[in-house]
Parts: structure tokens; sequence; C-alpha cells
């Protein structure tokens, strides 16, 4: 398999949030504006990426029975390193994006990539997957937020369209997240067909 | 090269190996973020007191913290060169405590205002950080704090559209903030 | 009193699910039939109240030794071996409920709503009603959450049922409708915003 068409898949043929819908969570958890669901994305994206060089490096030292455990410590070590440098450096990220950064450990997009493909693949093949993943899902979360935002206050990346004043807070909401995934899945599905 | 074998002892050392490499790292990138993380909340909070009080480095003189009945933190105020900056919190707002820093002027009137901590709804109770403000919809800058409300509940402050809640429990820590800011103030005259 | 209030505002105003966007994964994949929404529902609310008192117990551990940098490992690991566990000691214990629960433990342990409370209780900051967050308002905070979830996702499932014998445009099948469903319910719970304060009120606390 060529890196290219590792990317591809990645970006379309399994994207993870239209197409193997994984991570629900934090999808319409952090999405409420375009910057977060941005933030939210590149920080599984990191997260993503390291854990599929790390797991297809050791897959052969680590044994079938404690595969599960083994590789859920390696993830979480990598999202507590990632959390610290966030709190660290972006602390503004940090706070905006909360409570839903130690739980990118039980995103089901990183334990899925790593049983389904980094434990098969070497580790070239494993990071093209893991930016290919990332991508995707950093992709639909930006969508994702970039519409709420839009629809509930009239702004894109905090860039005014038009008054707040018309804005559907609904959008903002938890039941405007869930709606707008759903057309955002329907319309993707019908344009790309897949 | 040959994939290990699941017997007890491969199980053991591969998982052991495993946690210490994570522990050894984990430890590692602690030690060096730690102080980063510290002095951001120092900044955060210096910057916090600047922006309340209108003015550039400000100094902090004296801290006091006072305590509720049940021992938790209830308020803290801040002295600096430059008046007073206040942390009150609210307990009773949409998803728990709301935590606001309200400064105030020499004749109490409220300076500043800035929201340290809220579990709102994102993006929705978020707002009050500028719903309050001078150039915002709901302004309370200036006015004299100690039994502000909102106009549902007869007072003369516009509450955040679709969150009441969160406008109540906003008005109710800055008016604690006043609270404690007029009972110290008035502990500090006799002593002239 | 304010346990009682601890109690609702977890299942009703700030429902885990439908609010919180916490645990949508199983909420989004095991609700297209009422029983097994029951079974998950049963599962999560057993796996996160032992979740809960463990980790809570463990946080106390971490923080007398500095080591609070270790919490989201700490946790999950905990969470994964109580999986196992509880796993194991059903099939000897009860095969009956075994068969019932077992296909779901395994799904449990990457819910992210069991980290998330877990998290959320070990570092106090959920929605204690004012009193001082402690092993009982955090149990009762667990055990509220649970119901809340299963309300949400036992309800949401008997939609799903009466859904499939619907006719639905072919973009919309599946997914789609469903989430859009779940907004509509998501609104409906909204209703319940700010009843919580009400009754703090009518409680007198």
């Amino acid at each position: 398999m060529n890196y290219f068409k590792i990317l591809y898949n990645g970006l379309v043929k399994e994207n993870p949030t239209f197409v193997l819908l994984l991570g629900m969570c934090p999808t319409l958890g952090t999405t409420s504006s375009a910057v977060n669901g941005m933030s939210m994305g590149l920080a599984t994206m990191a997260v993503l990426i390291a854990s599929n060089l790390i797991i297809s490096l050791i897959k052969n030292l680590v044994p079938d029975m404690v595969r599960i455990p083994s590789y859920i410590v390696v993830i979480a070590s990598l999202v507590t390193l990632l959390q610290m440098f966030m709190q660290a450096y972006t602390p503004e990220v940090y706070k905006a994006l909360g409570l839903f950064i130690p739980l990118i450990v039980v995103n089901c997009v990183i334990l899925g990539r790593a049983e389904a493909f980094a434990a098969k693949h070497g580790p070239g093949e494993s990071i093209f997957d893991g930016i290919g993943i990332g991508l995707g899902f950093t992709i639909a979360l930006t969508m994702l937020g970039a519409i709420r935002e839009l629809l509930g206050t009239g702004r894109i990346f905090g860039a005014e369209l038009y008054s707040e004043t018309y804005g559907m807070l609904v959008f903002v909401l938890a039941p405007g997240a869930f709606i707008a995934l759903g057309y955002l899945i329907a319309i993707v599905k019908k344009t790309m067909k897949i | 090269m040959k994939k290990l074998q699941s017997t007890l002892p491969n199980m053991l050392l591969v998982l052991t190996l495993i946690a210490v490499v994570a522990a050894v790292a984990l430890a590692y990138v602690n030690s060096i973020t730690k102080d980063p993380i510290k002095e951001n909340e120092r900044i955060a909070l210096a910057e916090g007191i600047d922006a309340v009080l209108n003015v550039k480095g400000a100094v902090v003189e004296q801290t006091d913290t006072i305590k509720d009945e049940k021992g938790k933190v209830a308020s803290i105020i801040y002295h600096t060169d430059n008046g007073v900056a206040v942390q009150a919190v609210d307990h009773k707002a949409f998803g728990g405590d709301l935590v606001v820093l309200v400064g105030f002027a020499d004749d109490g009137s409220i300076k500043g205002y800035t929201i340290l901590e809220t579990h709102e709804t994102p993006g929705l109770g978020e707002k009050a950080g500028k719903w309050f403000q001078a150039d915002g919809k709901g302004s309370i800058i200036g006015k004299q704090a100690g039994s502000l409300t909102v106009s549902k509940d007869g007072g003369d402050v516009d509450a955040i559209t679709a969150s009441t809640i969160t406008s109540r429990a906003f008005l109710r820590a800055v008016n604690a903030a006043y609270q404690t800011y007029s009972e110290q103030t008035m502990e500090a005259i006799p002593c002239e | 009193m304010a346990y009682l209030l601890i109690f609702f505002s977890a299942i009703f105003v700030n429902n885990i699910v439908l609010s919180q966007f916490l645990g949508i994964c199983p909420f989004l994949g095991v609700s297209k039939k009422v029983d097994t929404a029951i079974g998950m529902s049963a599962a999560v609310a057993f796996v996160l109240t032992i979740a809960t008192i463990v980790t809570y117990l463990i946080q106390g551990l971490l923080e007398a030794f500095d080591l609070g940098y270790l919490q989201t490992i700490a946790f999950i690991l905990v969470i994964a071996a109580l999986v196992q566990m509880v796993e194991i000691v059903l099939k000897k214990v009860s095969p009956a409920l075994y068969q019932a629960l077992g296909v779901f433990l395994p799904l449990i342990t990457t819910n992210c709503c069991i980290l998330g409370v877990a998290i959320l209780v070990a570092q106090g900051t959920y929605n204690s009603q004012g009193l001082e967050p402690d092993l009982l308002s955090g149990v009762v905070f667990a055990v509220s959450t649970a119901i809340g979830f299963g309300l949400a996702l036992i309800v949401f499932a008997g939609i799903r049922e009466q859904l499939a014998l619907m006719p639905i445009p072919e973009a919309m099948k599946g997914m789609p409708i469903a989430l859009v469903v779940a907004g509509l319910l998501a609104m409906a719970f909204m209703g319940f915003s700010g009843v919580d304060n009400g009754l703090a009120a009518v409680f007198g606390l």
C-alpha cells in the first residue's frame, strides 16, 4: 500500500467521523466553535500519530494476551504528556477543552487504529495512517464547529458574518450539536457517495 | 522478528517494562512543565487583577482568604497598590461553581470584572465574560454592587438572552464580592 | 435534601448524554433495541458506581504521594481491570446475569462516561449543589448519572424501534436520522433546565 493511498483512506474512505462513526463524544462536546473543534482534532491527531508509531514499533514485543492493556497504557501516557504540555504552553486551549483532553484516552478512534492498523503494519505506514485518520477527524470537527458557530452566533473562527442577534442559539447548545452532525453526515454521505 | 509468546513471565515482563517507561517519561515531562504551569496560573491571575482594576502591572501587597462555615474558600481579597480586587464564588450556577474576580473603585462602584472559572454550557454561559462589560448589553461597570439583580427580578441589569440562571448566579457572585469588599474596608478604616 | 437535588439534577437537568456529551458511543451504538439498551444501562450503572468509589480512593493515594499526573493512566487501568473482574465474578456467581450483561462489559472500558465521571468526582468539579465534594456525594452523583444514562438510552432505543418502521430518505437512513432524533430528545431535556434551582428554593437550600 503506498502512502498516498493510506492518507486518502483515512481522509475519505474510512473517515472516522463520517464513515466509521467513532469518537462521537469529543465530536459533539468540543465543537461549539470552529477553533475549539480544530484544537480538539489536532490534539487527537497528535496522540494518534504518536500512538500508531509506538505501537507499530513494539507490536512484536507485546504478547497477544496483554495487547489491550499495553496499548491502553501507551495511549494514556501519551494523553497525559499532551495534557501537561498543553497546560504549560497553551493554557487557553487547555481551559476551553477541559475534561475532553483526558478523555482522548477513551476515544475509540485511537485504540481502534492501534488494533486495526498499527498492530499489523510498519512504522512508516502507521504514521501516515495516523496523519490521514487524524486529518479526517480534524476536518470533520472543524466543519461541524464552523457550522455550529455560524448558525449559532453568526461568526466563523470569530470573524463576524452577520449579527449575533439573528443567531440560532440552539446550535451552540446540546440539541444543535446532534442535529447539525446528523445533517452533516447525511450531506457528506450523499455528495461523496460513500 | 518473531512475536513473543503469551507466557506468564513474558506478559509480566512486557507490562512492567511498558509501565516503567511510561512512568519515567511522565515524571520527566512533569518536572519540566511544572514551572511553566505555575507561571501561567500566576500570569492569569495578575492579568485578571490588571484587567478588573483597569491598570497595568498592579502589585499585590496583601492577600486575605475568607472561608465559609464549611471551611471552603469563599472569597479572596487582593489589596494592590492600585485598588482592591475581590474573588468570589456562587455555587448555584448552571453547571456548579461560578468564580468571578471583581475590581472596586474607592467609592465601592465596580471598576471591572472577569470570570475565572465556569462550568456553564460551552459557548453560552461563557458569554457572561463579555455581556456585563462596559460595551456589553448588560453593563454593570460603574454600578454600585451589593443588591444587583436582573430586570426579570425587578433589578436594572439586563440578563443574557436565554441564560437567566447564569446571569443570576453571576450577579450573586458579584454581590458577594462587594459584601466581602465592604466588610474588609470597613475594618480597615478604624486603623487609620 | 441536597442529595436529592444532586440526584434530580444529574438525571434530568445535566443529563450525562444529552447535555454533557459523555457516553455518546454506546448511546448511538447499542440503542437499536430496548432489550439491549436495558442490559447496557445495567452494566454501566454497575461498573460506574464501583469505578467511582475505587478511583476516588486512588486519587487520595496519588495526591498523598504527589503523583497527580498519573491520574489518567491509573484511572483507565483501574476501570479496565474492574471490567475484567466484574466479568469473571459474574461468570462464576451469576451465569444468568452474565448471559444478559456479558457482551456489553468489554465495551464499557472505552465508554467515556465512566472515566469522565471518575475524573469529575476525583477532582470534585461536579455539581455538588453546595455540598462539600466527598465520597458520599460523589457516589450519589455517580449513581444518579448512571440512571440518567440509562433513562436517555432506553427512551432513545424506544424511539429508534419505532423509527425503524418509518420510510426515511436514503441519505438520512441510519445514523443521520438517529442523531436528529437525539437532538430533539436533548431539546426535550432542556425543558428541565433551571428546575434544580427551583427545587433548591422549595427545599429551602
